[in-house]
C-alpha cells in the first residue's frame, strides 16, 4: 500500500479536494502540528473545524464528529451521508455527532443539493473517508500495543486485539493516529458486512425539530440585525415611479431602499414591514412582454403548429412509418406553471462590511450564493462566507440566489446586518417557476399493434430542451422523431423537483397507455414488449438500463396485483430519472358507483438503499408531491402577475387527499443513486391511467380538478 | 405602540408592539421563540399552531390584543424535556423530512389528543387535515398521532 508523507498531506488534500472524483478526506489532526484537542460543544467543534479540510474528526473522548457538506432540505442527506462514513469507520452510531459544514469549495466538491446527485457523487469518497480513518486508528493501536495491525478488529467504535486482550475506544488512539501515515488507497468493506448502511437510522436533527429549536434560516436572529421585505415588479415590467411616503410612516419602518426594479422596506421587526409593503405605491411600465395565461395557451398552439424546432433525436424513416401505419394515435398534453412553495419561505441573512460579506441561510447552492454576493459587491469570492442552515424544503427554488442577492443589496445600502424575509405571497409571485409546457405525441401502429413510429414534439417556456430524447421509449421504436421548441417568456422559470420529467413522464406514460389500449394490448404487456425490443435489438442510443427498467415493471405488476381483481381499476406508469427507476400502480376501486383511489404501489430500483426510513420518505413524499400537483395545483397569470397568491387559492395536497402508498425496493446490487426526485415523475401518469380505466375519461392537462373531463367525476380518496 | 403582558409557556412577558401584531411575530421577533413557524400568514397551513388555553390556534392571524391573560403554549413549552407523548411518537415514527411544519403538526396533534384521547383514524385525519406538509409526510403524521394516542 502506498503512503503519503506527513509533509505532503496538506498538498494532497488540496489537490484531491479540487479534482473531480479525487478522494477528499480530512482529519483535522492531519494538518495540525499538535494532536487533536478536546471537542465538546457544537460551537467549539465548529470553531475548531474552520481551518481544516474535514469530513470527520474524533475527540479524545471517542466522540466522532462527521461534517455533512450538502444542504439538507428534507432529503435526509444529513443523516445518510454520515451513515456511510460511520459504516466504513465502524463507529458506534450513538457516539456520532453530525454537523452541517459551511461552504468550503477547497474542502468539498459539489456542495449543493439538486438533481438527486449527492449520494451517487459522494458514495465512494464518503466510504474512503471512513475507511482511511479506521486504517490510521488501527495502525496507531498496532503501534501502541506492539501487535500486528492485521490481528486488530474494530467494532462499534472499539478497537480490539484478541491475542493480547487489549481494547480501547477510538479516542484513545487519536493522538497516536495523528503521527501515522495516511494510506493513499484503502480497502473498503464488503457490502454484506454493512452494519449501519441499510438500517433505519433516525433523523439526526429530530430532537431539535420536535422541540422547536432554531434550525432554519428564518430562525436566525442576531443582535442589531435589521429585517427587510421586498416588493418585486410584475414580470416584464419596470418601475416608473415610487411613492413610499405611507410606507415610511409606519411605526417600526426605518428605511426604504430601491435596487433594480425592487423596493425594500427595512425595520426592526417583521410585522411592520408586512404592513408597510402594502402601502408602497409603485407605478410600473412595460419593459418586455407582459404575459397572461391566455397568451401562453395561444403561444403554445401557434408554436406547436409552426414553431421552429430543434431535432433532438431521429431514428429510421419516420415519414414512411406513419404512411404505412394501420393506425395512428395522437394526443396533446399541457401543464401549468407551478411555484415551488417550500413551507419555509425564502429568506437570507447578509452582513456586508467593507470588502467582506457574511451570508447565513437556506440555500441549495451555497457557492452560487457566494459568487452572487461577490459579483454584486465587486469583491473576491473568498471574502464571502456562507453558513448553510437547515432548509424548510427547497424543491429547486433555492437553487436560485435571487433572495440572497436582495439581502446583499440591502445590507450594503443600510450598512447593517439584515435578514430578508419573503411572505407566502412573495413566494408565489416571486418567480423562478416550473414552466408550463405542451407536448404532442403521435404513434404509428402496424396491423399487429406494434409501435413502428413515435413522434414527440415539446413546446416549452425558457426550458431549452423539453424532452429526454434518450429515455424510454427511445431505443424500442424503429422510427422516431423527438423535437423541441422554445419560447422565451418574461416570467422567470427554474428547475422544479424532477425538472422536465415532472410533467413529461406523466404525459408520456399517459400517452403510452392510450397507445396500448388502441393497440388492444394490456398496458404492462405493451411496455414489456417495447422493453424487450430495446433489450434484444436496440435502436440507437439508450439512456437507460433496460434490465433495471424491466425489473421494476415486472415487480410493480406483481406487488401491485396488476390485473388480478376486476373490481379494482388500475393505472400503470414507469419512469427512469436521476439514475433511478420507479414503477407505480394506482388502484381505483368502484365503491357504490364512486371511484375511490385507494392505493399506489411503488417499486423502486435506486441501487442499494442506504437508509430504508429515508428512502421510504422520499418515495412516499415524491408520490404525494406528484399527485398533489397533478390533481390540484395551478398558477395562472394576469398581466405578468400570478392570480394565486397564497394557499387559499394555490391549493396544496392535504392529509385527507393521500391514498395508501405501498413501497418496495429492488436491490439490484448497484451503488446507491439519489431518491429526492425519481418517485415523483411516474405518479401523475399512474393516477390518470387509473382514472381512465375507472371512468373512461382521459386527462391530458393538469391540474385534474380543473379539467372539464374531470368535472363530474367524484373521486374519493381513502387510506386504509 | 402599546404594552402587553403575556403568559407564554408558564412565564410572564411584557412586550411593546402595535396592537394588531400577530402573536406569531411577537413570539418570533420579540420573545425569541422561533419554534412557531411562519409560512402562509393567513391561517391556511398550520405551521404557526400554538395552544391558547389548550386550544389549537393559528398564531399568524391572532392579534396580540386578543390574547389577554390567556395561557399561550408553544412547541418550546409543550414539555420540559421534549418528551411529551406526541413528541416521543414523532421521534419513534421518524416523521420529519424537512421538518419545518412539524412543530405546528405536533401542537395540532397534542391539542387534538387532549380533547379526544381515543380517536378513530378518521378523526385523526379530520384533525390533522388543517396542517399542510409540503414534503408529504402525511402517512407518518397519521401513524405518529395514532401511536401517541396508544402510548399516552
Amino acid at each position: 500500500m502506498k503512503t503519503i508523507t506527513r509533509e505532503s498531506r496538506r498538498d494532497f488534500l488540496k489537490i484531491a479536494g479540487t479534482t473531480a472524483g479525487g478522494l477528499f478526506i480530512g482529519f483535522n489532526w492531519f494538518s495540525c502540528d499538535s494532536p487533536k484537542v478536546e471537542v465538546l460543544s457544537t460551537e467549539e467543534v465548529l470553531a475548531q473545524a474552520k481551518p481544516f479540510n474535514a469530513y470527520l474528526s474524533i475527540s479524545p473522548s471517542g466522540d466522532v464528529v462527521i461534517y455533512s457538506p450538502n444542504p439538507e432540505l428534507g432529503q435526509n442527506i444529513k443523516t445518510s451521508f454520515p451513515m456511510v462514513v460511520a459504516e466504513e469507520l465502524d463507529a458506534d452510531w450513538e457516539k456520532v455527532r453530525v454537523i452541517q459544514a459551511n461552504l468550503d469549495t477547497e474542502k468539498y466538491d459539489r456542495q449543493l443539493t439538486g438533481g438527486s446527485g449527492a449520494m451517487p457523487h459522494s458514495w465512494e469518497r464518503l466510504r474512503k473517508a471512513g475507511a482511511t480513518a479506521k486504517y490510521v486508528l488501527v495502525a496507531a493501536a498496532a503501534k501502541m500495543w506492539n501487535v500486528p495491525a492485521v490481528e486488530i478488529t474494530v467494532e462499534n467504535g472499539i478497537i480490539s486485539h484478541k491475542g493480547s486482550g487489549k481494547s480501547g475506544h477510538f479516542g484513545e488512539f487519536v493522538a497516536e493516529a495523528a503521527q501515522m501515515e495516511a494510506p493513499e488507497d484503502v480497502q473498503l468493506k464488503d457490502k454484506k458486512d454493512f452494519k449501519i448502511i441499510g438500517t433505519p437510522v433516525k433523523n439526526v436533527d429530530a430532537d431539535e425539530i420536535y422541540t422547536g429549536k432554531p434550525l432554519f434560516g428564518l430562525d436566525f436572529y442576531r443582535e442589531g440585525m435589521m429585517h427587510a421585505m421586498v416588493q418585486r415588479a410584475p414580470f416584464g415590467m419596470k418601475i416608473k415611479s415610487i411613492d413610499d411616503g405611507a410606507a415610511r410612516a409606519v411605526s417600526g419602518v426605518s428605511d426604504v431602499v430601491q435596487f433594480g426594479n425592487s423596493v425594500a422596506v427595512v425595520g426592526n421587526s417583521t410585522w411592520p414591514l408586512m404592513k408597510a409593503k402594502k402601502l408602497l405605491k409603485i407605478e410600473y411600465e412595460a419593459e418586455s412582454t407582459v404575459e397572461s395565461s391566455a397568451d401562453h395557451d395561444r403561444i403554445f398552439q401557434e408554436l406547436m403548429a409552426n414553431g421552429k424546432s430543434e431535432v433532438k433525436r431521429q431514428d429510421g424513416d419516420i415519414k414512411s412509418a406513419f404512411q404505412k401505419a394501420s393506425k395512428i394515435v395522437s394526443a396533446e398534453y399541457q401543464c401549468p406553471f407551478l411555484a415551488h412553495s417550500p413551507m419555509e419561505p425564502e429568506n437570507f441573512f447578509a452582513h456586508v462590511q467593507g470588502d467582506r460579506c457574511e451570508l447565513i441561510g437556506p440555500t441549495q447552492t451555497p457557492d452560487r450564493a457566494r459568487q452572487t454576493a461577490a459579483s454584486i459587491l465587486g469583491i473576491p469570492a473568498e471574502n464571502v462566507t456562507v453558513e448553510i442552515t437547515r432548509l424548510g424544503g427547497g424543491f429547486g427554488r433555492r437553487l436560485r440566489a435571487d433572495y440572497v442577492e436582495e439581502a446583499v443589496h440591502i445590507s450594503k445600502a443600510i450598512n447593517a446586518p439584515v435578514k430578508v424575509t419573503w411572505s407566502r405571497e412573495d413566494e408565489l409571485t416571486g418567480g423562478a417557476y416550473r414552466p408550463a409546457v405542451r407536448y404532442r405525441f403521435e404513434a404509428a401502429l402496424d396491423e399487429n399493434g406494434r409501435m413502428i413510429g413515435y413522434k414527440l414534439r415539446g413546446v416549452g417556456m425558457n426550458a431549452g430542451n423539453t424532452t429526454r430524447e434518450h429515455n424510454f421509449p427511445s431505443g424500442a421504436v424503429d422510427n422516431l422523431l423527438i423535437e423541441t421548441v422554445n419560447y422565451e417568456s418574461s416570467i422567470t422559470t427554474n428547475a422544479w423537483r424532477a425538472p422536465i420529467t415532472n410533467f413529461l413522464a406523466y404525459a408520456e406514460q399517459s400517452f403510452l397507455d392510450e397507445v396500448a389500449l388502441e393497440a388492444g394490448k394490456d398496458p404492462v404487456a405493451f411496455r414489456l414488449e417495447l422493453l424487450d425490443r430495446a433489450k434484444n435489438n436496440p435502436v440507437g442510443q439508450l439512456g437507460y438500463d433496460v434490465d433495471r427498467m424491466i425489473g421494476v415493471v415486472k415487480t410493480a405488476a406483481e406487488k401491485g396485483n396488476w390485473g388480478k381483481n376486476p373490481n379494482i381499476k388500475q393505472g400503470f406508469s414507469v419512469y427512469f430519472s436521476h439514475r433511478s427507476y420507479v414503477a407505480q400502480v394506482a388502484d381505483i376501486e368502484m365503491q357504490g358507483g364512486t371511484p375511490t383511489l385507494k392505493k399506489i404501489t411503488a417499486v423502486t430500483d435506486c441501487g442499494m438503499v442506504v437508509n430504508p426510513t429515508g428512502a421510504n420518505h422520499q418515495v412516499r413524499g415524491g408520490i404525494v408531491d406528484g399527485m398533489g400537483h397533478a390533481m390540484y395545483t395551478n398558477l395562472t397569470f394576469e398581466n405578468g402577475v400570478p392570480k394565486q397568491r397564497n394557499y387559499d387559492s394555490y391549493r396544496l395536497i392535504r392529509l385527507k387527499e393521500v391514498p395508501e402508498i405501498d413501497t418496495h425496493f429492488i436491490d439490484s446490487g448497484y451503488d446507491p443513486t439519489g431518491l429526492g426526485e425519481p418517485a415523483l415523475p411516474p405518479t401523475g401518469g399512474a393516477i390518470a391511467n387509473a382514472i381512465f380505466a375507472a371512468t373512461g375519461r382521459r386527462l391530458r392537462s393538469q391540474p385534474f380538478i380543473e379539467q372539464k373531463e374531470f368535472s363530474d367525476i367524484k373521486l374519493e380518496i381513502r387510506r386504509s | 405602540m402599546a404594552s402587553f403582558n403575556l403568559k407564554v409557556n408558564g412565564k410572564s412577558f411584557q412586550v411593546e408592539v402595535e396592537d394588531d401584531t400577530p402573536l406569531l411575530w411577537v413570539l418570533r421577533d420579540h420573545l425569541g421563540l422561533v419554534g412557531t413557524k411562519f409560512s402562509c400568514g393567513i391561517a391556511q397551513c398550520g405551521a404557526c399552531t400554538v395552544h391558547i388555553n389548550g386550544n389549537p390556534t393559528f398564531s399568524c392571524v391572532t392579534p396580540i390584543s386578543s390574547v389577554g391573560n390567556s395561557e399561550v403554549t408553544t412547541i418550546e413549552g409543550l414539555s420540559e424535556n421534549g418528551d411529551h407523548p406526541v413528541q416521543q411518537a414523532w421521534k419513534e415514527v421518524d416523521v420529519a423530512q424537512c421538518g419545518y411544519c412539524q412543530g405546528g403538526q405536533i401542537m395540532q396533534a397534542a391539542a387534538f389528543l387532549k380533547q379526544n384521547p381515543n380517536p378513530s383514524m378518521e378523526e385523526i385525519d379530520n384533525a390533522m387535515n388543517r396542517n399542510i406538509c409540503r414534503c408529504g409526510t402525511y402517512h407518518k403524521i397519521r401513524e405518529a398521532v395514532a401511536l401517541a394516542a396508544k402510548n399516552k
